[in-house]
């Protein structure tokens, strides 16, 4: 098998075997993006001396006994994440002259644990969108068809693990920013629990929500990475002091007796009929595994969009205050006066649906609105929370579709915000209630792949895994790759 | 200018003191705290507002609120949550303020304030909450631009608000003052005005007297001493009185005071006020604090000012004022102590500390901490005032020597010749000449002029350079002159 066409773990195994080198390993994958960059636009930036640096020293270390898991192993940093010395630009143009002074606690543990970063991928701007349009280095476009969105936000880390530009990216998902485009280009995304993966160095959208996450061939792989990436931070509050499980180690286990809720409300609304074919064949394998379904209704989970809609731009509203064109990022040519400075800089620095947002939270917050807005949605995100809560009383894991459709011609919702914006009505609910949830390959609608979710409760990634892992065990949705790719 | 006298209107006065906490670093970062470094070289990516970053809250900056809540009889919230107050100004880095808003850290409390006739008066406290200070704006020295200097932000401050109880620029001042003692005190602030770690904001309205509603209120900005809000008050309320007076009408609004003119003039309008869209910092969890906690800092706490003036009114037997001038400080209560214990008379002690000594550090304009008189040094002068060697009179002379030498009081007495003349004798003999010298006046005081007694205890005086025992000098003088 081409080495491209290995899965992370698989390439592991071979790194230590020594069947080839981090630096062959490297050069094979930066070839590769090299060669599609122009086609899928998946790169914001390609760290190729560094990536060949720190690849040599990987073979030093694998050479020397010193390796660990995932000494030499190339990935791909979403362009959110601050790298030391590396542009960060967050798919903005206010960050395209950003080079951070700092690693993300992310970046630093995956850099410590010896990957190999290949470069910074593309993403909606300030992962604000469903469908990696609203990037100011332009589109990415889906390995599948190269007329369709990826998906966003993390399109560029899903179109690049998907054509195999990298084996592995990570992402990060605020309302389904690696779920949804891990459906939508036919591979598995993971979002842990929040506070699971520490957030410091992770570009702020909407704090409480933002989580990071990976995007992977393979549950395997997911299990792979986020053993390294989980645990406490001291630098992030938010974080959760929980011991890090064997990812890997929990995988494999039977799944005979499983309970498996059926969102009810996710296969009413709005979901297309061939993909609730694919959703409900890969229910079918796992009923064959020995789980049972049940469905269970979650009342309050239709109401996750307005209250996203209200939370996340609010939050954003605050978080991207910091860019003002004082500090860092971008600034206006000639500003006349301070105000000026402001208006033109935050005007001309960030894009149409990032400013959307910020005057969407903006008016949220605002006295006389707040309580109607805010503290609304605030309550009702607990109830969706109570929700969640109830119904993994019942069952050990909820599934549903991770998207009502596979991947939309790119422009067809750009005009119409709120169609984009329901995209994302099976994905949020997990993002409100903090929970860990998994997209798996489960099939095609003609040529574009169909994504399977599956929600645990808190800190339950193990079971996650195991069960996304089940059912990678029984099918091959997730070896295939596109043609132009394979 | 002075209060309006009799007048028919009545000031009402609010204020929010901002006390910069003593921690070692910063409330959100691992930044030193430390004033006047080279600018922007005690800011972190966190302080200045990178990309990515997020706050940690410093624990120290919680254990010195909860110490002030203690401190003025408050209710510690058992959970208090931080929230952003959202604005742009470019000496804030993140666009917003982390602040708490509707759940600060420490409740309903109060301090009582002595004012100078001696009546007390209770000021109620609303509420004190935590959050960060904001950097500072430069303009000196950089002509069409404006400087940006990072190190103040992210100093931890607490915001003490009180209830509009003060009727007068007298009152705010002696509470401010109250307040000033009380964080330096409890070594929660090094209360240093100049340098802005302690300042205030006064919200100021005047009404008739007798009415139930309050005026419309103005907010004067940034006072950082006492002097200034004195005159800031006063200026103010007489400006409202005017305004009201010739028909006009007081507006809600921000004002600044101008030291050098004497006079606060408008900032911005109410209208023109920010919309700050407080909500609750994700980034941060609410901070939950338990008994256990709250206990293990009570524990810690000194003893009070009012505690400890009125143990030196009980124990020491001294006035209220003695008492009161004697514990403004940590530091002059446990001078005083020393001293007192070494004298072995604590009335004559507190004479010379919250007199003679204190005009000597006023004058030098230094806190008690850089006396150039150490305790041990001011007792060894009272000794020899307690045991007859020199009088009261001389020992100011002594007391001057030492502030200005650093010598020990024996030294300056034996060098100086000071040692007070006992020898009846040697007195006796004085006073032989003097009246020698002066006998027309000897014949006027006995032909019944008492008033010259006073000339001739002079007289004497200057001839021994008044080292003649004052007490024994009057005796011996009574019985020469009749």
């Amino acid at each position: 098998m081409s080495l491209h066409g290995k899965t992370l773990t698989e390439l592991a195994v071979g790194l230590k075997a020594r069947e080839f080198s981090s630096v062959e390993l490297a050069q094979v994958f930066l070839k590769r993006i090299a060669d599609h960059q122009a086609a899928l636009n998946a790169f914001v930036s390609v760290t190729q001396e560094q990536a060949l640096a720190a690849a040599r020293m990987a073979d030093a270390a694998l050479a020397a006994g010193r390796a660990g898991p995932l000494t030499g192993l190339p990935l791909a940093h979403k362009d959110i994440f601050c790298t030391e010395g590396v542009r960060t630009t967050c798919g903005s143009r206010m960050l395209d002259n950003f080079v951070s002074p700092y690693d993300a606690t992310v970046v630093a543990k995956l850099k410590a644990a010896g990957t190999v970063m290949l470069g910074k991928t593309n993403m909606d701007e300030f992962a604000m969108g469903s469908s990696n349009e609203t990037s100011y280095f332009g589109p990415v476009r889906n390995p599948w068809d190269l007329k369709v969105v990826p998906g966003g936000s993390s399109g560029g880390s899903a179109a690049a693990t998907a054509a195999r530009l990298v084996p592995a990216s990570t992402g990060t998902d605020t309302g389904g920013s690696i779920r949804q485009p891990a459906a939508l280009t036919g591979i598995t995304g993971l979002k842990p629990t929040y506070g699971r993966v520490s957030r410091y160095g992770m570009i702020a959208f909407a704090s409480s929500l933002d989580q990071a996450g990976v995007l992977t061939a393979s549950a395997e792989d997911a299990a792979l990475l986020l053993g390294v990436m989980a645990g406490f931070d001291p630098r992030d509050s938010t974080s959760v002091d929980e011991p890090v499980p064997d990812y890997r180690a929990a995988l494999n286990q039977p799944l005979k007796g499983l309970r498996i809720g059926l969102l009810k409300e996710f296969f009413e609304q709005g979901l297309e009929a061939e993909t609730e074919k694919r959703i409900r064949e890969a229910l079918a394998v796992y009923e064959k595994l020995g789980a049972t379904l049940r469905e269970v209704s979650l009342p309050n989970l239709p109401l996750s969009v307005p209250v996203y809609y209200v939370v996340a731009p609010a939050e954003c509203s605050s978080n991207l205050a910091r860019f003002d064109g004082v500090r860092y990022g971008y600034r206006c040519e000639s500003p006349r006066d301070l105000m000026d400075l402001y208006q033109r800089s935050r005007g001309e620095g960030f894009g149409a649906e990032v400013k959307r947002r910020i005057m969407t939270g903006t008016y949220v917050l605002s006295a006389g609105y707040y309580d109607a807005y805010y503290i609304k949605a605030q309550q009702v995100r607990q109830l969706i929370a109570a929700d969640f809560e109830r119904a993994f009383k019942e069952v050990d894991v909820l599934m549903g579709p991770t998207a009502p459709t596979p991947a939309f011609p790119i422009g067809a919702k750009t005009s119409d915000p709120i169609t984009m914006y329901l995209n994302d009505i099976y994905t949020i609910g997990a993002n409100l209630a903090g929970l860990p949830a998994i997209s798996v390959p489960c099939g095609f609608v003609g040529e574009l792949p169909v994504g399977l979710q599956i929600v645990g409760p808190h800190f339950s990634e193990a079971k996650v895994l195991n069960v996304a892992h089940g059912l990678q065990r029984e099918t091959d949705w997730h070896r295939r790759i596109p043609k132009a790719y394979a | 200018m002075s209060e309006p006298a009799n007048s028919q209107w009545e000031t009402v006065i609010g204020l929010e003191i901002h006390a910069q906490l003593a921690t070692r670093t910063k409330i959100f970062s691992g930044s030193p705290t430390a004033y006047g470094a080279a600018p922007n070289t005690q800011a972190n990516l966190v302080d200045l507002g990178y990309p990515g970053v997020l706050p940690v809250l410093n624990g120290e900056a919680v254990r010195m609120a909860v110490k002030f809540g203690l401190a003025v009889g408050a209710h510690i919230a058992p959970r208090s949550v931080f929230a952003r107050k959202n604005y742009f100004y470019p000496d804030l880095p993140k666009g917003y303020q982390i602040s708490q808003y509707e759940l600060p850290i420490v409740g309903k409390g109060e301090l009582e304030i002595v004012l100078d006739d001696g009546t007390k008066k209770r000021v109620g406290i609303t509420r004190a909450h935590l959050e960060e200070d904001a950097g500072k704006s430069l303009h000196e020295g950089l002509p069409g631009m404006t400087g940006i200097d990072l190190n103040r932000a992210g100093t931890p401050l607490i915001e003490i608000v009180s209830e509009p109880d003060m009727r007068s620029a007298k009152e705010a001042v002696a509470y401010m003052k109250k307040v000033h003692t009380l964080v330096r005190y409890l070594e929660i602030c090094d209360g240093n005005m100049q340098e802005g770690s302690f300042r205030c904001d006064a919200n100021v309205s005047v009404r008739k007297r007798g009415a139930d509603k309050f005026g419309t209120r103005a907010e004067i900005k940034n006072l950082n001493s006492f002097r200034y809000i004195e005159k800031a008050i006063h200026f103010e309320v007489q400006r409202q009185i005017d305004l009201i007076e010739s028909g006009g009408k007081v507006i809600q609004e921000t004002r600044l005071y101008d030291p050098d003119k004497g006079e606060t003039r408008s900032l911005r309008a109410k209208e023109e006020a920010n919309d700050y869209r407080y909500f609750p910092d994700p980034d941060l969890l609410p901070l939950d604090l338990d008994e256990a906690y709250i206990e293990s800092v009570r524990a810690t706490m000194p003893e009070l000012p009012d505690e400890k003036a009125a143990r030196f009114v009980s124990q020491y037997g001294l006035s209220p004022y003695d008492a009161g001038v004697l514990t403004a400080s940590r530091e002059m209560a446990a001078f005083y102590e020393d001293v007192a214990r070494r004298v072995g008379d604590p009335k004559l002690t507190a004479n010379w500390v919250a007199g003679e000594l204190s005009g000597w550090l006023n004058k030098a304009g230094v806190e008690i901490a850089a006396s150039q008189v150490s305790s041990e040094r001011l007792a060894g002068l009272l000794l020899r005032i307690k045991d007859n060697t020199i009088s009261g009179k001389i020992a100011k002379e002594v007391l001057e020597a030492m502030w200005a030498s650093g010598d020990d009081a024996d030294t300056i007495i034996a060098e100086k010749g000071l040692k007070q003349i006992t020898e009846p004798a040697a007195i006796e003999r004085a006073i032989e000449e003097v009246m020698a010298k002066n006998p027309g006046q000897l014949a006027e005081y006995r032909s019944g002029k008492d008033k010259l007694f006073g000339f001739f205890v002079g007289q004497v005086m200057k001839a021994t350079q008044g080292k003649a025992n004052p007490a024994q000098l009057n005796e011996l003088l009574k019985k020469k002159l009749t």
